[in-house]
């Protein structure tokens, strides 16, 4: 195996090795400390040297169950997913966001001074997982960044609630969807195009926790993550919580910007069989996020001794909804026990669970955690329904523990 | 009388062999490694073709097989080599992606480059059936020491 430090690519000799490494791991896994000098250049943001680049041109980067650990995610540690290019030069004096759309009353502009002064700020916890998390254990494949289990975060984030701001601006009847504008560049560098326009419908848009965020863990949003702001929308997609905002629409009909048609961010309406061939009308949109669980300590690969009493922990969420249980299973999932779960600092926040565990006999183990959420509905324990874009795998968790 | 001096000059010129060899050797070993794992650069005349642009190989990602100068040179504009090889596909798979891109990602015609770029892609980066769960793979083992 491999280690990741051999993928520093400053010489010959670890060029070869980066290379042999691909042979062998079959994976261009190579965390942000090492990448090559040229692109590094361009790199605007900080990230834990254990995070994982899955893509540097968009930069997609997730983070390791055992980065996770915090209770409430810090900027180094949060994974990064982009559909287009971070924009440059971002300036807070000359921002405005503009509110338009055939169900607007008025169309209005707010400069984020507007928005700090007109409207009361409001602080969440609020979970983001892309919805993509997981994809890389379906089978057959599905194509994208082959995302693991890092793309979630819960930051806290402090801002307007966006249901101030439309009304403000005045809500007709016929409004049913929010769809958000950013500045972020398509890959081509075609002007004309979107990276991503995304949104959501009005009800979810008029939920009290639904923000035009301006802080990240009470620092100015980091550019990577959508300075100087962004929505916010916990528990769903997290494309759904637009980046670098600078255009919000509201709608009298689905949103139909970049990446909300085809089979972007939808599954099949009715369930298919693996590897089944659906079509764009036949595909529905993602709302919220399915029950799922992350054991953040220890972290994989742990040697306790027999009878070593150790804590293991980590968090739970449920897109809208609550946790209600986190049990967890060192037989394969042949025997349960619960762990003591909290209740989350507020809706939409992830929720901290821990137990102790100790191992009888030596030998091979793994860990396995499952949740299950306030309307029973649990994580599976391999890999939930199949879609053509490898969306919600919520799979439960696993780690290997040897007892020896 | 010259003996000391003989054996001194001796063990110099052992020494100076010995550091030489070893000069020589390391040279010549890295030389090799550097000529067996340096991928291929892209020949002028496949840069200066229909091509819309040349990229510079700045990514060792790709492995190196028939082809892969033409992957290196139009699927490297956009994006990184990384969204390429992380992914798995069929021929079919691969396929439907250049024409999805095509259609809504500005990518061009790839004219007679495409059947090879397919088939490239298909040979080095196809599906692997791993079933409804692969095993936990990969695992650094370490003691767990008590938490402070």
């Amino acid at each position: 195996m491999v280690k990741r430090r051999d993928f520093i690519r400053s010489s010959v000799l670890a060029s070869a090795a980066s290379l042999i490494g691909f042979k062998i791991a079959h994976a261009a896994k190579m965390p942000y400390g090492y990448v090559p000098v040229l692109s590094q250049q361009d790199i605007p943001f900080s990230k834990h040297q254990d995070m994982v680049v899955l893509n540097d041109r968009p930069w997609n980067i997730e983070a390791m169950a055992h980065l996770l650990d915090d209770r409430v995610t810090p900027e180094n540690k949060m994974f990064v997913r982009n559909n287009g290019i971070i924009p440059k030069n971002m300036d807070v004096n000359t921002w405005e966001l503009l509110i338009d759309g055939e169900s607007a009353l008025a169309q209005k502009k707010y400069t984020l001074d507007d928005l700090q002064s007109k409207f009361k700020s409001y602080t969440y916890q609020l979970t983001l997982e892309c919805g993509g998390n997981g994809r890389s254990e379906f089978n057959p494949p599905a194509k994208g960044n082959q995302w693991t289990v890092g793309a979630v975060s819960c930051a806290e984030w402090t801002g307007v609630r966006l249901k101030d701001v439309l009304n403000d601006v005045g809500i007709k009847d016929s409004a049913i969807y929010v769809g958000y504008y950013g500045s972020d560049t398509h890959l081509s560098g075609d002007s004309s195009k979107d990276a991503i326009s995304r949104g959501i419908p009005l009800s979810k848009a008029m939920m009290e926790e639904t923000l035009l965020a301006y802080k990240m863990n009470g620092e100015d949003i980091p550019l990577a993550h959508g300075f100087p702001v962004r929505l916010v929308a916990g528990g769903w997609p997290a494309s759904a919580s637009g980046k670098w905002i600078n255009r919000l629409s509201i709608r009298n009909k689905i949103h139909d910007g970049e990446k909300m048609g085809g089979s972007s961010y939808r599954i099949p309406c009715e369930s298919v069989a693996p590897g089944t061939e659906v079509n764009d009308g036949d595909m529905c949109i993602i709302e919220s996020m399915p029950v799922k669980s992350l054991i953040t300590y220890p972290k994989s690969g742990a040697l306790v001794r027999r009878n070593q009493k150790f804590e293991v922990r980590g968090h739970a969420w449920a897109g809208e909804k609550e946790v209600r249980t986190v049990d967890y299973s060192v037989d394969f999932g042949a025997t349960w026990q619960a762990c003591t779960l909290e209740k989350p600092k507020n809706r939409l926040a992830w929720q901290h669970w821990k137990t102790t565990v100790s191992l009888s006999k030596t030998g091979y183990y793994e860990l396995w955690v499952r949740a299950t959420d306030d309307q029973g509905m649990m994580q599976p324990m391999v890999v939930p329904g199949w879609n053509p874009k490898g969306y919600l795998n919520n799979a439960c968790h696993r780690i290997a523990i040897k007892s020896v | 009388m010259n003996k000391p001096i003989f054996n001194l000059l001796n063990i110099l010129i052992r020494l100076t062999s010995i550091t030489l060899l070893s000069i020589l050797f390391l040279g010549a070993f890295t030389l090799y490694l550097a000529k067996f794992y340096e991928p291929k650069r892209i020949e002028p005349e496949v840069a200066n073709s229909s091509l819309k642009q040349q990229t510079e190989v700045t990514e060792h990602d790709f492995i190196i097989d028939e082809g892969y100068e033409l992957v290196v040179a139009n699927c490297t504009n956009c994006h990184s080599a990384k969204l390429v090889t992380q992914n798995r596909a069929t021929a079919e798979g691969w396929k439907n992606t250049i024409v999805w891109m095509q259609e809504t990602q500005n990518l061009w015609d790839l004219g007679e480059y495409e059947d090879k770029i397919v088939a490239y892609l298909a040979r080095n980066y196809a599906p692997t059936q791993q079933g409804r769960r692969k095993n936990l793979e990969r695992v650094e083992w370490y003691n767990l020491e008590p938490e402070q």
